[in-house]
């Protein structure tokens, strides 16, 4: 293929890649840096309200924005450094907990808090996704053929649900009395509350993670099986291995690489948990690194949010997810190399 | 010939039927509106449409939404739906218009009670006020011989006793969700305390004796409420009530009719209404309204037509058909047994939601720090000293702290 051909067909897809990955990303780094206000004057003001049958006026010094002469909000930009990743991850208060031994005073800095949850969330339900995933895996490649298509059907409808409503109707199944706490309750003759403390909801959210992608892993390791060469694993059962024996030193060796490749997209997806804290509506116990830029991100009643914290706390969670990348990263670099 | 019948029959019978859904005038100027979508909006929205030519967005995003559409010229929108605290960055953006003209020219219907007045010049036409008000069953109480609580320590002494009693789940309901409902409890609270949120400067003012006693009162009704206090929100407390599982909660006054909705609550008839509990100062609930503002980016023309169309819609026929679904300012309206909580509430000095731009971000650090001190992480001081750390971060990156 010669040069313009090559550019012809991959031109497109760079340029959509440059205009809606790498300018937004620039943008947010940027904009991690700078601080916009508007400039606010202090003035008396008289409100008055309604009571129930009379006003109630109020004077006070308020702050109002001053307006320009198109009758816009004049707004100042400046240059702030890292003041904004300073504002996020609290090093001060952070060190002063860590240097005194309290854990529960490290824990109540939100940044550190959010940490704490999205890294046990994503290393716990890596392997459980992949065994899970593994399992389904084998259970349709053993299917008989007859059964083989309802099977990968059934197992694939937890990956179609939208995450928010999955996360919804769990939520709604353990509320209050819900219909799976009430029969907890009955079975158990105890009074249960899953909402009630931080472990039980964790747990739920990792319950449904692994529930919810599970069966993508499955769909991967099924097409790895289809590959695994017959010929290695009938001269394993003539040398007497079991089925567990054929499973670890022959299937999966064969899978690794997909495993590798399901592990990396399971880290990526897993950090930026979010679904899972508005859908258990959490936050009062539980917060996630991505739930937090979303919180500086939403305006309060009186219309204020906090646009750089947001951006750098979204570039923290960048470099996080890249930091967790690196081993994978670097296995699948190593076996690249190995095989040329 | 036929097809032509049928439409001027029910022309006919939509007239006859419905005498009150008409407009006193023709409206052929394209009005919008956008504001919050709970029953209240849904009735004068309703009733607004009747002119013709107008279009209703119920969003419960609105707020996200309005401060844009109205800054665009010319605006999105000619007719907003806000309450205390959305109407400040429309407000402070000079995106809605002074009202003084048309009030004086169409508005002969309005109460002066309605007109939210800024600096002199009417800003917004309220519609209703809401407040969260103590909401209890009578029956149960009278089972238990118990009068009806005025203050929380009395609340707390009748939650007490009919726990012993064992009659319902939980004694008490609260709308304690984290975020924007939890906040608002300590609001409720510390209001009632007598306390104030910002001082000179915009420097927080939260972490004394009245933010610590309110904290305090907030941690000592958890003990009676649904262990999982930290997720319900009013509809969920709503729904305990009509289920017959709470006896007291202080709710808002918008919920007081879905208690007695046949179709929904076993409970029809047994919950009254009475004043929030009072503090040391006053009544633990703020005074929030609601009603509409006009963009300032419209023609002259357009604003006319547009504050036509919304006195249609908050006129005493809409009222009479929808009496109970609010609290209504609007002339007609029928206080009936619903809104008593609302009005002793009101008589017993219950102060405004004290919005401001620094108040929002209160509002929202409270939401998300209290949980921490009900949840047992931290004590009440460091929860208060915490919670004006946060506050002072966010207001200084918006500015209004130096």
């Amino acid at each position: 293929m010669n040069f313009k051909t090559f550019a012809a067909f991959v031109g497109p897809s760079i340029f959509m890649m440059l205009l809606f990955i790498a300018f937004p990303l620039i943008s947010v780094f940027s904009q991690s840096f700078y601080l916009t206000q508007p400039i606010y004057e202090i003035i008396e003001v008289e409100t008055c309200t309604p009571g129930f049958i009379t006003q109630t006026c109020v004077t006070e010094e308020q702050s109002i924005p001053k307006l320009d002469e198109h009758g816009d909000i004049i707004k100042v930009t400046k240059f702030v450094g890292l003041q904004s990743y300073r504002n996020v991850l609290e090093l001060e208060r952070a060190w002063d907990a860590i240097t005194s031994g309290s854990w529960r005073a490290f824990q109540s800095i939100d940044f550190w808090k959010a940490l704490r949850f999205t890294l046990t969330f994503t290393l716990i339900t890596l392997p459980l996704n992949i065994g899970l995933g593994l399992a389904i895996a084998l259970v349709i490649n053993n299917a008989s053929k007859a059964v083989r298509g309802p099977v990968i059907f059934i197992s694939l409808l937890p990956f179609i649900i939208t995450p928010v409503i999955g996360a919804l109707s769990i939520n709604w199944l353990f509320r209050g009395d819900g219909v799976l706490t009430a029969a907890m309750e009955w079975y158990t003759g105890r009074d249960i509350a899953m909402f009630a403390q931080a472990w039980t909801i964790e747990l739920l959210m990792m319950v449904y993670r692994v529930w919810h992608v599970a069966p993508f892993a499955a769909i991967v390791l099924y097409a790895g099986l289809q590959t695994v060469n017959q010929d290695s694993l009938e001269s394993a059962l003539i040398d007497g291995a079991t089925r567990w024996q054929r499973l670890r030193y022959v299937v999966i060796p064969h899978l690794m690489p997909l495993i590798v490749f399901i592990s990396m997209i399971h880290l990526m997806d897993a950090y930026r948990v979010f679904e899972e804290i508005v859908g258990f509506s959490s936050q009062g116990h539980v917060i996630s690194l991505q739930w937090l830029t979303y919180d500086f991100l939403v305006p309060d009643q009186a219309g204020n949010r906090s646009i750089s914290r947001a951006s750098a706390s979204a570039m923290l969670t960048m470099i996080g997810i890249i930091v967790l990348l690196i081993a994978p990263l670097r296995r699948t670099w190593r076996d690249h190399k190995g095989g040329h | 010939m036929k097809f032509k019948t049928l439409i001027l029959a029910s022309a006919v019978s939509m007239l006859t039927t419905t005498a009150w859904a008409e407009c006193a005038f023709d409206n052929n100027t394209s009005v919008k509106s956008l504001s919050a979508g709970f029953e209240a909006w849904k009735a004068v929205t309703d009733a607004m449409g009747e002119c013709g030519n107008f279009s209703a967005s119920l969003d419960q995003e609105f707020r996200e939404k309005q401060p844009e559409a109205f800054a665009a010229n010319p605006s999105l929108y000619q007719i907003g739906g806000v309450a205390n605290a959305t109407m400040i960055p429309l407000l402070n953006a000079g995106t809605i218009r002074p009202l003084d003209d048309l009030v004086a020219k169409f508005g002969q219907d309005l109460t002066p009670n309605q007109l939210i007045k800024v600096n002199g010049e009417i800003m917004a036409i309220a519609m209703m006020v809401n407040a969260q008000h103590l909401m209890y069953r009578q029956d149960i109480l009278d089972d238990l011989g118990l009068a009806v609580p005025t203050t929380y320590a009395e609340v707390l002494e009748a939650a007490e006793k009919i726990q012993a009693a064992g009659v319902v789940d939980y004694p008490l309901g609260g709308t304690f969700k984290t975020g924007w409902n939890l906040g608002e409890e300590f609001v409720n609270m510390y209001l009632g305390e007598g306390g104030t949120f910002v001082g000179e400067g915009n420097m927080p003012t939260i972490n004394n004796a009245a933010g610590v006693k309110s904290l305090e009162t907030l941690k000592a009704m958890t003990a009676y409420m649904d262990p999982e206090y930290l997720v319900s929100d009013s509809t969920y407390v709503q729904q305990q009530f009509q289920q017959g599982k709470i006896a007291i909660a202080n709710l808002w006054a918008s919920r007081a009719a879905a208690m007695d909705d046949a179709a929904e609550s076993q409970v029809v008839g047994k919950v009254k209404m009475a004043s929030a509990p009072i503090g040391s100062a006053a009544p633990a609930t703020s005074l929030w309204w609601d009603g509409i503002v006009f963009a300032a980016n419209m023609t002259d023309q357009e604003a006319e037509a547009a504050f036509k169309v919304a006195m249609e819609g908050l006129d005493s026929e809409m009222v009479a058909a929808n009496n109970d679904a609010a609290v209504w300012l609007v002339p007609g309206y029928k206080a009936g047994p619903l809104a008593q909580g609302a009005a002793a509430s009101a008589e017993n000095g219950a102060l405004p939601y004290p919005a401001s731009g620094p108040m929002g971000i209160m509002h929202t650090v409270l939401g998300n720090g209290l949980a921490d001190y009900l949840t047992g992480a931290k004590d009440a001081t460091t929860t208060l000293a915490d919670i004006e750390a946060a506050y002072v971060t966010a207001a200084k990156e918006a500015g209004l702290v130096q």
